[in-house]
């Protein structure tokens, strides 16, 4: 079994107008901007992007946005040191946003990634943004139902991935990669280094290479936040 | 001239005092992170962050931070031996699953039924709550530090929020500026107050009754 390919447009360029796409990261923690970049010169456009934030400075998920790919925004934290692209978007109406706790959208993601349509949680009870949804009580608690979220694509980063896709992450940048691996249709991941089958210890395997579609080498990926604080601008 | 309230550093070391040895504690965002440099010597609390990180320490010295290790404010952080790391769904199990003892927090208002309003104040601007509503329901306690009231002197402390509420009955306990509030049964118990204001002056800036069911003890703090 190979999931390697060579370079991310290959895989990039199955990606259509129209589609839902998960992107992996925290801040700059974990968010493959080689595989975002290479979504922009694939050019996509009218996509759903489901992130935690909603892209920061003129780089990754701001480029996105400022490229005009983006329709819709799922994410939890909009805001960030320079979210520019997202907010002049957003203020014109040129962008919707659906705005979810960030707990729920762990949640909905693992939730998809699992087959549960639906879960009930404790999270947004009484608030605005749970407006509309469906409330029920358990042992004397209101709940508010929350639904899965699933996608077409889901763009991971990943420290060490093998032949097999089995991936590990680095340090906080595990956060939504792993989630997202299991709720997407088909799954890309970047991984800093490829090692043989058998080379991660499967004690020690985050994303079990069945959540994985391809995989692409890129050693010394470059860091989000580094280019920011370059004040770096793609493309 | 005497001073008649506590700095935001004096606020959080009253908080800090409540918080055992051993305890899993999530400090929010900005001034509530204050709160981890007045742990009593001693006691050592274990701290979670919402992307998926228990037991990290302060921030390098800058020019060490690795930008793959950072706390929720999207500050670089460093490790504690004990650390570690797992994904935002399992983060999130800790926090709605009652597994922290403490989660001290920001706030605009807080109502005497425990209802805290934190994430917005209005519909302008673009919305933006990360891990807000999740964190005011499963810690066991769930703390307010803030400002008794706002920059133009209205009460933080009210009735009712006026503003968007981020969770229902969730507050049990207001540290301010000025004294310490439990909140029971769907009403504010003064615990401690400066010892320079009367209480009359206390009720005068607080929006709703102040109970007083123990004698209230002086609410003293070193000069920080």
């Amino acid at each position: 079994m190979d999931k390697t390919l060579r370079n991310p447009g290959q895989a990039i360029a199955q990606i259509p107008d129209g589609a839902v796409v998960m992107i992996g990261g925290f801040g700059g923690a974990g968010a493959p901007i080689e595989l975002i970049h290479a979504l922009i010169d694939h050019g996509a456009r009218d996509l759903t992007v489901i992130n935690n934030n909603a892209g920061n400075g003129r780089i990754g998920i701001a480029a996105m946005i400022d490229a005009g790919m983006v329709a819709k925004m799922i994410c939890s934290f909009p805001r960030s040191s320079d979210a520019r692209a997202f907010n002049e978007k957003y203020l014109a109406g040129e962008i919707e946003l659906e705005l979810v706790p960030q707990g729920t959208l762990a949640e909905r993601i693992r939730a998809g990634g699992a087959g549960i349509p639906a879960f009930y949680t404790p999270t947004g009870f009484g608030t605005e943004l749970a407006k509309g949804k469906p409330v029920a009580e358990f042992e004397g608690r209101s709940y508010v139902q929350e639904r899965w979220l699933k996608a077409d694509f889901a763009l991971i980063k990943a420290e060490l991935g093998d032949p097999h896709g089995n991936l590990t992450y680095n340090k906080t940048a595990r956060n939504f990669n792993p989630l997202m691996c299991a709720a997407a249709q088909m799954t890309i991941a970047q991984v800093s280094k490829l090692v043989t089958a058998g080379e991660i210890d499967p004690e020690h395997v985050i994303t079990p290479g069945l959540f994985v579609d391809h995989l692409i080498e890129i050693p010394d990926p470059k860091q989000e936040e580094l280019l920011i604080r370059a004040g770096e601008v793609y493309p | 001239m005497t001073q008649i309230s506590l700095s935001n550093a004096q606020i959080a070391w009253r908080a800090a005092q409540d918080i055992a040895d051993g305890a899993y504690v999530n400090l929010g965002i900005g001034f509530p992170e204050k709160v981890a440099q007045y742990q009593p010597d001693g006691r050592r609390a274990i701290f979670h962050t919402e992307n998926g990180l228990l037991d990290f320490g302060p921030s390098p010295a800058p020019g060490d931070e690795d930008w793959d290790l950072i706390n929720a404010g999207k500050r670089a952080v460093t490790l504690n031996p004990g650390a570690s790391f797992f994904h935002h769904a399992d983060s999130f199990a800790m926090v709605r699953g009652g597994h922290l003892d403490v989660a001290i927090l920001g706030t605009y208002q807080v109502a005497q039924n425990g209802d805290l309003a934190n994430w917005r104040v209005g519909d302008k601007g673009v919305p933006a709550v990360g891990g807000a509503m999740d964190l005011v329901h499963g810690a066991k306690r769930v703390a307010v530090i803030t400002d008794h009231v706002t920059k133009k002197g209205a009460p933080k402390l009210v009735e009712h929020c006026s503003f968007p509420l981020t969770g229902l009955a969730c507050v049990t306990r207001v540290y301010t500026s000025l004294a310490v509030v439990d909140i029971e049964a769907g009403r504010f118990v003064l615990r401690e107050k400066l010892p320079q204001i009367s209480l009359a002056a206390l009720q005068d800036v607080t929006g709703a009754e102040l109970h007083i069911t123990d004698p209230v003890v002086d609410l003293i703090t070193p000069d920080l």
